[in-house]
């Protein structure tokens, strides 16, 4: 009964998060843009051309120090929301038979809002944590800066993200693949990267070697993406806290 | 004159000291490593990407597959993620029977490590030693899910089932003796948590027969202290978590200083080194090993006492039982609809760390309010490990870059994931 498990552990105390998102507001006025999170979670976005002088005061500053970059990730926002069975017209018209397997109904993201890197921060002497955003501005080739001088963990995972996503890193020492085949061509987690992939390799006998060729199966939907709005989860209805809206005001 | 140059040589794919698929690069002058580039991704399954295209709960197997010597942890990360997001809050029981299961995890990821490392550096006997522990807590992972390995047992909002309440016996057969048969289901006599126990009076004594073999052994020692030194700031800086952390002398453990589950409630202590090389960072993970053992004491303990349920009554995300579908036309809609469209989660975004035998390991998770993850990252301590190969192997011996492989516990599972 004593128990304090994750979750609630966050909500007992939201006063070390409040604590900490005042020093981050306190650090670095008007750099940073608080996003609201039911999880318990500190996430800010930082516009891109902020990174770097951000990064260095959250890792420097004595009431922040956030020593370690626990993780770099690329995400692609490009179908975000967007589910791939329509369920809205469900009512009058019946459910369809399935999905078609042409192109998903990718959407439209507003320009410079469709790649992000994400920076999973921890600061072992505060024991707190932070999540970054950052948007690269260009969705054709999407830049930010890269933080390896800051956090020499970063190095790796910003060769994956460049790998998986195509996202470039400036300054980075290194910036090769990192995971997929030598010669691999394309980003294949960005989302309009076909599941199935678009080469296959199979070992020719006649030419006595592997060959590389298009693949030869199909991609299928076997779960549609369905996207349902649930009262229980609305924090309008409900009285699920929301850490950081109360700071996204005072953010200014 | 004649020109001097370094000398390139490729280390693996298929070197048995390359823990799987590693590909390293080596520029050498002579004997001393003057650089090491992984190359890694020969094991990459996009397993991030699939999990993308699947409800949630059809990913819980992908995440066993990713560290495969330390399973249940990896589902601890992605099914705390899940929860987290939903808001669930899983039966006490069944955090403890997470609890337990992870301890049991270190040790089977521990004694494979420890006969690993051994064995590339020279050491027979400690992995035949190991191998057979492991066998005892395969066991279990197998009584408790029908699998020795891939278990896929957690569950967001609990665990699959609860313990059996009887071991599976050894048949008699030509290829043992009455004797040996009757020996080995003396222990398998009662049920999965007597087993346990019996196992956790043992290990000790087991622990103490590998350290016999290894801590004061003068080719163990000459070949593992002073190599790969990581200083403090240094392993910050570079990412590093878990048992490599700790070996350079940072005091930093999720179960201690971020407890999820139950593990506030459990009584432990955390091993620290103090040089950072390969020698302390063995020291760090064999007292893991007596740890986990009086966790997995604790953890059986409560239990035997406290029966209960072992997942949470939720409709929504628990399918209901076979018989109440039979004559429930509600359950049988449940049922249906989480068989084949799987539950929506929230839209929102949540990092879960657990503390994985081999470090953190962190699932970073975003939901768009589908059934399906919108973006699924797993942070494997592992990669960070390897990035700092290079650093950590400069200067020193080409067979040094074995030791130091073999302590960083690699394993290409969750690299590459």
């Amino acid at each position: 009964m004593s128990s304090i498990p994750s979750i609630t552990a966050a909500v007992a105390t939201p006063t070390r998060l409040e604590v900490l998102a005042q020093a981050i507001t306190a650090a670095l006025p008007g750099k940073l843009t608080a996003v609201a999170s039911h999880t318990g979670e500190l996430t800010y976005e930082v516009p891109a051309n902020e990174l770097l002088a951000v990064a260095q005061r959250l890792r420097e500053a004595p009431e922040l120090k956030f020593e370690m970059c626990m993780d770099v990730c690329g995400v692609d926002y490009l179908s975000h929301g967007h589910d791939e069975w329509n369920t809205e017209t469900a009512t009058s018209s019946g459910f369809s038979r399935g999905v078609a397997r042409a192109a998903p109904r990718a959407g439209k993201v507003a320009p410079g809002r469709r790649f992000a890197v994400v920076y999973h921060l921890l600061s072992i002497s505060l024991n707190q944590r932070l999540r970054l955003r950052v948007f690269c501005a260009d969705d054709d080739a999407p830049m930010v800066d890269s933080v390896t001088d800051i956090w020499a963990a970063a190095n790796w995972f910003e060769r994956e993200a460049f790998d998986l996503f195509g996202i470039l890193f400036k300054g980075h020492p290194d910036l090769r693949r990192l995971l997929t085949d030598y010669g691999f061509i394309g980003h294949p987690f960005r989302k309009d990267f076909p599941l199935s992939g678009n080469v296959e390799v199979r070992y020719d006998p006649e030419k006595g070697r592997v060959v590389y060729q298009p693949v030869t199966i199909d991609s299928r939907v076997l779960v549609p993406k369905v996207i349902r709005h649930d009262n229980r989860y609305d924090p309008a209805l409900t009285n699920a806290p929301v850490h950081t809206t109360s700071i996204a005001k005072s953010d200014g | 004159m004649a020109e001097i140059r370094n000398y390139t040589m490729n280390f693996g794919p298929q070197h048995p000291a390359a823990h799987g698929v590693l590909r390293l690069v080596l520029e050498l002058d002579g004997e001393v490593i003057q650089k090491a580039d992984p190359h890694v991704g020969l094991l990459h399954r996009a397993t991030e990407k699939l999990a993308e295209s699947k409800p949630f709960n059809q990913s819980i197997g992908y995440m066993d597959r990713l560290d495969y010597v330390s399973m249940m942890c990896n589902e601890h990360a992605y099914v705390m993620a899940i929860e987290k997001l939903l808001g669930l809050e899983p039966p006490l029981r069944a955090q403890y029977i997470r609890v337990m299961f992870d301890e049991i995890t270190r040790i089977l990821n521990h004694l494979m490590w420890l006969g690993a490392h051994a064995i590339d550096i020279g050491a027979m006997t400690v992995f035949l030693y190991c191998f057979r522990e492991r066998e005892d807590l395969m066991d279990c992972y197998e009584a408790v899910s029908g699998t020795r390995m891939h278990a896929t047992y957690y569950r967001p909002g609990g665990v699959y089932r609860d313990l059996p309440e009887s071991m599976p016996q050894y048949p008699y057969s030509q290829w043992r003796s009455k004797k040996e048969v009757d020996r080995l289901n003396a222990r398998r006599s009662g049920g999965l948590l007597d087993f346990i126990a019996d196992f956790t009076k043992r290990f000790p004594a087991n622990v103490d027969q590998y350290e016999t073999l290894l801590t004061d052994n003068r080719i163990w020692k000459q070949r593992t202290v002073n190599i790969g030194v990581v200083n403090p700031e240094r392993a910050m800086q570079l990412g590093f978590s878990g048992p490599m952390l700790r070996g350079s002398g940072v005091e930093w453990d999720l179960r201690k200083k971020q407890p999820y589950d139950v593990y506030d409630q459990l009584d432990f202590d955390i091993p620290v080194g103090s040089n950072g090389d390969c020698y302390d960072r063995y020291l760090v993970r064999v007292e893991e090993l007596r740890q986990s053992n009086r966790i997995i004491e604790q953890c059986v303990a409560w239990l035997k006492a406290n029966p209960g349920p072992v997942m949470i009554d939720d409709r929504k995300v628990r399918p209901p039982r076979r018989e109440e579908m039979k004559g429930d036309m509600e359950s049988l809609i449940h049922h249906f609809k989480l068989m084949t469209e799987g539950y929506c989660v929230p839209a929102g975004e949540v990092y879960a760390a657990v503390e994985a035998p081999k470090g953190e390991l962190g699932v970073y998770l975003v939901s768009d309010g589908a059934n399906k993850p919108y973006r699924l990252k797993v942070r494997p301590p592992g990669f960070a490990h390897l990035a700092a190969l290079d650093e950590m192997v400069r200067g020193h011996m080409l067979a040094d870059v074995v030791a130091v492989i073999g302590t960083q516990d690699i394993v290409f599972g969750e690299i590459d994931r």
